[in-house]
């Protein structure tokens, strides 16, 4: 299996005028292609940071970063924003939808500037808010909708580029037990149809439906382990 | 991300953000609204300017009273006295003197009552020549003007503006009718047509003119000067020869050097040179008030796209995670804001031309819409939406998709 992500040495420090925080000290991971990865760790203890890393959304201060097989290192804005464009499907704790358009322009919206026509974006937007169950929905603007179909139409938005690596902070934080499940079976059917993926969390038991738990304690990997979901779901 | 798909997701920002554009609009509309107007006022006047100058009548020469000024012959030293006489436009009627002039007509002006039945209205009366109507070319509605055998016995007879008539008589034609002057019953012979001046209330409407003599009997004048003589050149070729031929002759007959002349001969083209200079002062003044206007509304632009770029942090940020590159950004940002501009543009160019065409009927003031004022100020309001969209937009592009995407 080949690996999708390599991590070597990565160290990330916010500087805000004088004061300096160091949030990654030293970060080696490898993830290979397919693998479904949760990352805990208490609150402040540098998940998001990496997780921004790895989402080319923010630079290490140092170290190397080798994703699918080219070296991030070296690529300038415009080269980063086709990765992003192009291999990684984000969802964020916050929905992040644009508020003025109606769910089908929201997800199409990595596909405009992929460069598609319009006709391909649409028939594809409402492909994927069908497979998210939206299908019905798809002309309804975010505020008509209720936080977990929010979410879901932000999961249709990350995966329907058909993107190696989906990657999601703490997607189910803002979500109730029902619309959590939901999110999670997604994820579920993502993973096994072959997708990358890598999710913060706070709660064990989202933890635990991932093959693998990265905990990070004070910037630093703690514990790499695999779960007992991880023979289930090979 | 194409051109085209630009200038849609454009239009679909400022239509989600109907009344913040619409006031960034509004600023843009009246400042190249007041631009089109004002260039157009002052455009407008300079016309009006010219075409009352034309109809003075060309190849003119108008030898008045006073000395000169400067050197582009206005006449200056007004109140000083009067020192052209009649025998001094005899003296230029001579052929052999002045050969390049082709007609001279003498006028005294003076203000009198005429008094018809009930009605009394008071105009300016001109005594005259029979030269008078070919000089200032000037033609006849009604009736004829005076012969050469009137004027010379000083017969009591009267051509009058066409407004004159109007004032004295309403509809009905003056020819033939008396009015009466300082006690004297004066038949009107003749009715003068329009000076094709646009602006209505031009003294040239509304004159009584009479031979010399008579003006004289009817005001009781026993001086023989004259207000003006208007000398006629043969040609526009002979203007300026006739110029210098009367300049000489009366330079000679009162005895002074042409330097320090008593009198003044102005030319149109002087004429017109010197109210197109007070025009094109208030051109100027006015268009930079309305450039100013322009000026404020841009800055409105600027401020609005500012407004809307920390407005939008958070959707750059998103938009940049899912993949817009930095130039992609500052495309977008570019492109609302010239939409705004041109948007604003070309409201402001209907509106100004709306407003030529309403203003005339509220001012009584001729408002002349320049293609080339339209062209440049459409022209500027773009460049306005472009160059005030560039700093916001440079400003959203650099930022980080993080740094976006978690402020708040
Ligand atoms: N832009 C920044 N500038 C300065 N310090 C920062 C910045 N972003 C994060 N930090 C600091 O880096 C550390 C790690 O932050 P990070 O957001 O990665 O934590 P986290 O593990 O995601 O926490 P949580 O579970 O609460 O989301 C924190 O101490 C935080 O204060
Ligand atoms: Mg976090």
């Amino acid at each position: 299996m080949s690996v999708i992500i390599e991590l070597e040495g990565v160290r990330k420090t916010y500087r805000s005028g004088s004061l300096a925080f160091e949030a990654l000290r030293g970060i080696d991971i490898r993830i290979d292609e397919g693998e479904y990865v949760a990352v805990i760790g208490p609150s402040g203890s540098g998940k998001s940071t990496l997780m921004n890393l790895l989402g080319c959304l923010d630079l290490p201060t140092e170290g190397r970063y080798v994703l699918a097989d080219e070296d991030t290192s070296s690529l300038d804005e415009a080269a980063l924003a086709a990765i992003r464009n192009r291999r990684i499907g984000f969802v964020f704790q916050q929905f992040h939808l644009l508020p003025s358009m109606t769910a089908w322009r929201n997800v199409e919206l990595p596909l405009v500037y992929a460069g598609l026509p319009r006709h391909e974006r649409r028939d594809r937007a409402i492909a994927a808010l069908e497979r998210v169950g939206l299908g019905d929905r798809v002309d309804h603007r975010p505020g008509e909708l209720s936080g977990g179909q929010q979410q879901r139409v932000a999961v249709a938005r990350a995966l329907v580029t058909e993107p190696a690596l989906l990657l999601a902070d703490e997607p189910t934080g803002n979500l109730d037990s029902r619309s959590t499940s939901d999110v999670l079976g997604l994820f579920d059917e993502l993973h096994a149809s072959g997708r990358t993926i890598v999710l913060i969390t706070h709660e064990p038991d989202v933890a635990a439906r991932a093959g693998r738990n990265l905990v990070i304690d004070d910037g630093l990997i703690a514990v790499d382990r695999p779960t007992a979901a991880a023979g289930v779901a090979q | 991300m194409s051109w085209w798909e630009t200038v849609r997701s454009g239009l679909a920002a400022i239509r989600s953000h109907r009344l913040r554009s619409s006031l960034t609009v509004l600023g843009i509309v009246i400042g190249i609204s007041s631009v089109i107007l004002t260039v157009g006022l002052g455009q407008g006047a300079q016309k009006e300017v010219k075409d009352q100058i034309d109809a003075l009548g060309s190849n003119l020469l108008i030898v008045s009273p006073g000395s000169s000024t400067d050197g582009s012959g206005v006449r200056g030293g007004f109140g000083s006295a009067s020192t052209l006489t009649y025998a001094d436009a005899s003296a230029i009627a001579d052929r052999d003197v002045v050969p390049d002039a082709a007609g001279v007509a003498p006028a005294t002006t003076s203000s009198v009552s005429l008094v018809n039945g009930d009605t009394n209205w008071t105009t300016s009366l001109v005594g005259t020549t029979t030269d008078w109507l070919a000089v200032r070319s000037r033609g006849l509605s009604a009736g004829r003007f005076f012969t050469a055998e009137e004027a010379a016995q000083g017969a009591a007879v009267a051509v009058i503006g066409p407004d004159t008539a109007s004032e004295l008589f309403g509809r009905q034609s003056p020819v033939g009718q008396q009015v009466t002057v300082n006690g004297t019953r004066v038949t009107v012979v003749g009715v003068l047509t329009s000076s094709g001046a646009s602006s209505s209330g031009s003294s040239e409407d509304d004159q009584a003119v009479v031979p010399v003599g008579t003006a004289s009997r009817l005001t009781g004048s026993t001086s023989d000067t004259v207000s003006t003589i208007y000398v006629e050149a043969a040609s526009e070729d002979r203007l300026s020869a006739a110029y210098q031929e009367v300049r000489a002759l009366l330079a000679n007959r009162h005895g002074v050097t042409t330097a320090d002349a008593d009198f003044s001969i102005s030319t149109q083209d002087s004429l017109v040179e010197t109210a197109n200079e007070t025009n094109r002062t208030f051109t100027v003044l006015l268009g930079g008030v309305a450039a100013i206007s322009l000026l404020v509304g841009g800055i409105g632009v600027m401020n609005i796209m500012l407004v809307s770029v920390t407005e939008r942090v958070r959707e750059i940020g998103l938009r940049k995670a899912l993949g817009a590159a930095p130039n992609v950004i500052r495309r977008q940002f570019l492109v609302e804001a010239s939409l705004l501009g041109l948007t604003g543009g070309l409201i402001g160019v209907l509106l100004g031309i709306v407003g030529a065409q309403v203003l005339p009927q509220l001012i009584d003031q001729a408002v002349a819409v320049s293609g080339l004022a339209t062209v440049a100020a459409l022209a500027t309001s773009l460049a306005l939406g472009v160059g005030f969209g560039v700093y916001p937009a440079g400003r959203a592009a650099r930022l980080t998709p993080i740094d976006a995407l978690r402020s708040e």
